[in-house]
Formats: C-alpha cells, sequence, structure tokens
C-alpha cells in the first residue's frame, strides 16, 4: 500500500517538476532574448543588418565592429574607440570602490564596536545618504569639485561615488559587524591590540562575504552611472557609458549598429566579470546578518 | 591588602546603579568565584577588573596599583571568555601568541611560550589548526593557553565551562582546578552554576541584584548562608525553607512546623540562641540531605530529631532517592539513600539532623542561628 502511494506520489511530482522546468526555460529564454540580439547581431557587417533580419544568426561572421568600437570609432573628436573611456572608468571605479569600501568598513567596525553618544542617529544620518536622488546632490557636488579643483577630472569624479557609496557600505559593514561577537574585540584589545590592529588583524580577515557583497555592489554602480559621468567629467576623463552614448547617439554617417552592439557588450563586460568571479559570495553575504548563526 | 582589591566599588549606566559598592579583597594564588543568577552583576564585575568596563566609583587595585582607567592591556590580566572568543583567521598558535605579538615580545620566545603551554595543556597537536576545526573542549583549552601564556598577575574566567555538554563540562572542571593548584595563580571565576562555585573556589561571592550577599569559603557559604537567598541559590536541590514558630521547652528552644495532616512537630534546636525568639516566627531551613530516614541520618550529629509524615512523591535518581513532602505549608524534600525503603502514600519516620539546621528572620531574610 504504501510503496503504491508513493510510486503516484513521485510520478506527479515528475510531473510538476517538468511543467516548472518548461516554464522556467521559457522565462530564461525570453530573458537571454536581448543579450541574444546583441551578440549576433555585433558580428554581423552593417549590410545584413539594414537588410533586415535582426533574430537571424549571421551569414557572415566578423569581428571587425568589436575592433572598431573597441579603437577606432568615432567619438567626440579623435576616432578613438571607447578604450581611452575604459581606462577612464577602470581609473575611477578601482579607487572609488576600494576607499568607499574601506571606509565603510571602518564606519560599520566604529558603529558597532566602539559605541558611543548618538551613535544610532549618526548612522541614520548615514543611511539616510542611501535615499537622496542623485539629481538633488548635482549642482552642490559641481560647486564642491570646483571649489576643491577637481572638476572635469576622473579623482572628482571617484569622490562623488565614495561619497555617495558610504551610506551602503556603511550599512552592509555595520549589520555584518553588529553579529561578530564583541568578545573577540574585547579578547583583542586585553591581548593589546589597538584600534587599527583590532580592524586589520581581526575584523577584516573576517569580512571577506561582506565585502565581496560592497564591492559587486559599488563597482556595479559606480561602473554603470551615467548621471556624474555625464555631469562631472571633462572631455578626457568621461567614463565608459557617457562614451557608449556618445558613440550611439552620434548624429553624422550612418548609424553602425553593429558597432554599437559591440560596444555596450564592451562596457557591459566587467560588471558581469566581477559577478560571475565573485557572484556565489554575493548572495552569502547579503544574507549573513540578516539571519542569526 | 590583598593581592586584587576590589574597594567599594560601584557601576552605574545612566542613573541605574547595578553594583553597590563591592568590598572584595583577594590574596595571592586564591580562586575566587563570583557565583549568582543572570542579571546580578558578576560579569559586570569581572569586566571592570578586565577593564572592559568603566569603574563608576570606587578603586580597583592589583597588586596595590590603582588599575581605575588602566587599559585592559597595561593591567596583566588575562581573560577567558564563555564563546572562547578565538580569533577565526588565525591558527591555534597564532591566537595564542597574538597577545606576545602586541606586547612586542620577539619571535623566538614567542614561539618557545607558546610550546610550553601547548605541552601544559595537551594541544601541541593542533597548533597548525584554525579554531574552526577544533572541538568545544580543544577550543576551552586553546582560549586557556592563550590566557596562560601571558603569565598574568591575575586570570578572569567568564562563564568558560556553560558552553559545553555536561560531561565535558565536569572534566573540565577538573582540569581547571588541577592547573590552578599545579600553577597557584589567582583566579576570578565568574558562574551561574553553583556547583561549580563550590567545587572550584577557596573563596565564592554570592551575588544577586548587584549586592555581594556573602564572601566566604564554600564550607562557610554552605553551611552558614547568610540569608535565605544564598541559602536557597547554592545546593542542588535547594535548601528546603519552611516557616516555624520558636518555642520553649524545658528551657530549650524548638522548631514547631505543621506536618501534613495539620498536626505539629517539635524538633529541638542546637542553637541556644533562638530561646530569644520564644513565641515568634522564624523560616526553618533544612538542606535535603539532612533530612534522611532514621539509619541514614548523620552519625556524628549530637542533635537528631524524628517524626513522622506521609511521604507524596519519591523519585529514585540511581545514587540518591528523593522523597518529597508537605512541612510547614511547603513542600519539601527529603534526599535518602538510593536503597531506603520508601513508597508514595506511606507514613514514614524521618531523622532531621538539627545540628544543621538554620534559622532566617523572616522579615530581613537574614540568617539568625547558627
Amino acid at each position: 500500500m504504501s510503496v503504491a502511494s508513493q510510486d503516484t506520489a513521485i510520478r506527479t511530482g515528475r510531473i510538476t517538476r517538468t511543467l516548472i522546468y518548461v516554464v522556467l526555460i521559457l522565462f530564461a529564454l525570453f530573458y537571454m532574448l536581448p543579450l541574444y540580439v546583441m551578440l549576433v547581431n555585433s558580428v554581423k557587417p552593417l549590410s545584413e543588418i539594414t537588410g533586415g533580419g535582426m533574430m537571424n544568426l549571421p551569414e557572415e561572421f566578423t569581428l571587425e565592429p568589436w575592433f572598431k568600437a573597441w579603437s577606432s570609432a568615432q567619438i567626440g573628436v579623435e576616432p578613438t574607440g571607447l578604450a581611452p573611456y575604459f581606462w577612464n572608468s577602470i581609473k575611477m571605479v578601482v579607487p572609488a570602490v576600494a576607499v568607499s569600501t574601506v571606509l565603510g568598513a571602518l564606519n560599520g567596525y566604529v558603529l558597532t564596536k566602539w559605541r558611543f553618544k548618538y551613535d544610532t542617529i549618526l548612522f541614520g544620518l548615514m543611511l539616510f545618504a542611501c535615499f537622496i536622488p542623485f539629481q538633488i546632490v548635482l549642482i552642490p557636488m559641481a560647486r564642491m569639485l570646483g571649489l576643491m579643483g577637481l572638476a572635469g577630472t576622473t579623482w572628482g569624479l571617484a569622490l562623488v561615488h565614495v561619497v555617495y557609496g558610504i551610506g551602503f557600505t556603511t550599512l552592509y559593514f555595520r549589520n555584518y559587524y553588529a553579529v561578530f561577537p564583541t568578545e573577540l574585540i574585547r579578547a583583542a584589545q586585553i591581548d593589546g591590540a589597538g584600534f587599527f590592529q583590532i580592524f586589520w588583524r581581526i575584523l577584516l580577515p573576517s569580512s571577506g562575504p561582506i565585502a565581496v557583497v560592497s564591492i559587486i555592489w559599488q563597482f556595479t554602480n559606480i561602473w554603470n552611472d551615467f548621471l556624474f559621468g555625464a555631469s562631472f567629467a571633462g572631455a578626457d576623463s568621461q567614463p565608459m557609458t557617457v562614451a557608449l552614448n556618445n558613440l550611439v547617439q552620434a548624429s553624422h554617417g550612418v548609424k553602425e549598429y553593429n558597432v554599437h552592439f559591440a560596444g555596450a557588450i564592451l562596457a557591459a563586460t566587467p560588471t558581469l566579470l566581477v559577478y560571475i568571479v565573485a557572484g556565489r559570495y554575493f548572495v552569502r553575504g547579503l544574507m549573513a546578518g540578516s539571519v542569526k548563526g | 591588602m590583598g593581592f586584587l582589591d576590589i574597594d567599594n566599588t560601584t557601576k552605574s549606566y545612566g542613573a541605574v546603579e547595578v553594583l553597590h559598592n563591592v568590598d572584595i579583597s583577594v590574596q595571592e594564588g586564591e580562586f575566587l568565584v563570583l557565583v549568582g543568577p543572570s542579571g546580578c552583576g558578576k560579569s559586570t564585575l569581572l569586566n571592570m577588573i578586565a577593564g572592559l568596563e568603566e569603574i563608576t566609583s570606587g578603586e580597583i587595585r592589583i597588586k596595590d596599583s590603582v588599575m581605575n582607567g588602566v587599559h585592559p592591556s597595561k593591567r596583566n590580566i588575562a581573560m577567558v571568555f564563555q564563546s572562547y572568543a578565538l580569533y577565526p583567521n588565525m591558527t591555534v598558535g597564532q591566537n595564542i601568541t597574538f597577545g606576545l605579538e602586541m606586547h612586542g615580545t620577539p619571535k623566538p620566545e614567542r614561539e618557545k611560550a607558546m610550546r610550553e603551554v601547548a605541552k601544559l595543556l595537551q594541544i601541541e597537536q593542533l597548533l597548525d589548526r584554525k579554531p574552526g576545526q577544533l572541538s568545544g573542549g580543544q577550543r576551552q583549552r586553546v582560549a586557556m593557553g592563550r590566557a596562560l601564556v601571558r603569565n598574568p598577575d591575575v586570570f578572569l574566567f567568564d562563564e568558560p565551562l556553560s558552553n559545553l555538554d555536561a560531561k565535558l563540562r565536569v572534566d573540565m572542571r577538573t582540569e581547571i582546578k588541577k592547573l590552578h593548584q599545579k600553577l597557584g595563580t589567582t583566579i576570578v571565576y565568574v558562574t551561574h552554576d553553583q556547583i561549580e562555585a563550590m567545587t572550584l573556589s577557596t573563596r565564592i561571592a554570592v551575588m544577586n541584584g548587584g549586592y555581594v550577599q556573602q564572601l566566604g569559603t564554600p564550607q562557610e557559604i554552605y553551611d552558614s548562608p547568610a540569608n535565605i537567598f544564598v541559602a536557597t541559590f547554592m545546593g542542588s536541590p535547594a535548601m528546603n525553607v519552611l516557616p516555624a514558630h520558636v518555642r520553649l521547652q524545658k528551657d530549650a528552644p524548638h522548631a514547631e512546623f505543621s506536618l501534613h495532616d495539620g498536626s505539629l512537630a517539635l524538633l529541638p534546636f542546637s542553637q541556644k540562641n533562638l530561646a530569644a525568639w520564644e513565641g515568634k516566627e522564624i523560616l526553618l531551613g533544612i538542606r535535603p540531605e539532612t533530612l534522611t530516614d532514621v539509619d541514614g541520618a548523620d552519625r556524628k550529629s549530637s542533635n537528631i530529631a524524628e517524626m513522622t509524615n506521609r511521604i507524596v512523591v519519591t523519585e529514585p535518581a540511581g545514587s540518591d532517592t528523593f522523597v518529597s513532602m508537605q512541612l510547614g505549608g511547603k513542600d519539601v524534600i527529603a534526599r535518602m539513600r538510593s536503597d531506603a525503603e520508601v513508597r508514595a502514600g506511606q507514613d514514614f519516620t524521618f531523622a532531621v539532623n538539627m545540628e544543621k539546621a538554620v534559622a532566617f528572620d523572616p522579615e530581613t531574610e537574614a540568617r539568625i542561628a547558627p
């Protein structure tokens, strides 16, 4: 009896599971469609695209659009391709991510392990930073950058992103360190470790998962940012996103869709790579601190 | 002047005073246990000795130098935490030597000290492992190793055994005691477990509500508890406390209380000073092990009284049999030999060792005799 009922249980399970998989695969395909269109059209000659059949596989395979987008497309005055802007973005993203993550970790450390009067209010104010829309700060920020002599520079842009990112990184690290056993800090104090020694030797080495979250979040946001890049960057410090926009929006000549597609993929690659390399830590880190134990 | 002096020390958080005028002086080589229910302030006091909590008023001195405001690392103390607080990213060896490294001890000396401590605690084979790969008992040893390697003036233990399972806890308890006997170090040990307090300590401070209720040797605390709280907190099962009246018979004070059926029992006190309480109500404290069958009564006692009462429940526990009954309107537990022939519902003759009986003032709950 029980064996028979077990059998039917498995069979119904199999049917439901098949259904679930079919639906999931359909949604996955639908979701992947834009990427397919971009990839396929980035390796076609322009004539194939303008002749219709966006969904078709390329008849003639060419990597020419990729090379053109990278090194010779007309963006701005010189036909430089996206390459210099790519390096602009790197020069902006790496320091901005590093500094905002380290500062967030320090803030989280102080807010949880070196409690002081009104620390929760201070933390609340820092959280508030997460909810300020970008547009509000554009003009004051431009003035500030001007006063600091950083207007139109990559460093200025990095600074803006650091300031904007600290709210988020502080939130992440504070929540992570809130469940970090305070006894460890006390043990280190008794052992004679100072403020920064505890931070570097005890806390940071145990912060892997949340550091990954902070880095992915900051990297994605800063790399993908367009508004600050368009507002604060000079002609020679524009990030990748702004350059891609200039490439696509260029009003002269023929619209080279294959080059545009290739450029868009180039612009999206770094964030994809970061997510693929560190992604499995992402969810783990996001969950850490939210659930006890 | 002790080795560690806690002098009229208080602790307040804002307007709330959580420790009231604590006065304890610990001699060199003493094993002082602070015991009490959670929230009694024992851990706060330990943290104040460690320097992890500020002292609101009063003074704490180690070897006659005032520790108020001195950084924890400069007090020459070491602490073992309840969670062991091992640094998860370091190996056992690095954990043990971290304190020495922070104090600027050169590497060869650190290595040497680490080897010695590891040998003492038999954790030599664990030195290259991470704390996550250790069992509870091993972590406990490493935590002790980290404390020992510093060769501190005072060891502080904050409920170090409460995360271990019951069997390991007993083993580690013995081991800590052995270590103390071998090294003769000064130890302040916090626990809520009265058995740990009794077995380990040379002196116990029983704390409740931010006050030290009683400070004394385990024997003093057990036999002459200062008040009802100490009497019922220390000992398992707890001391029976029942209302009784003092009556004089042939000029000797007796305790009078009701049996299960309302009839009165009259048992002679050993303490003559209770005559002053004639006619008044007191609270009578009887330890379960002083309430036995007649054959099991303490032969050395000069004052065994007998009474007959009905048994309500018997609980055989292997080594002992616990018998509960009604005395003075309270549930009272007697501790019998396991082979005592008792059954529920039976009228049974009990022997009470009145030499060990304790009397309390029902108003103040303080001990009035012995």
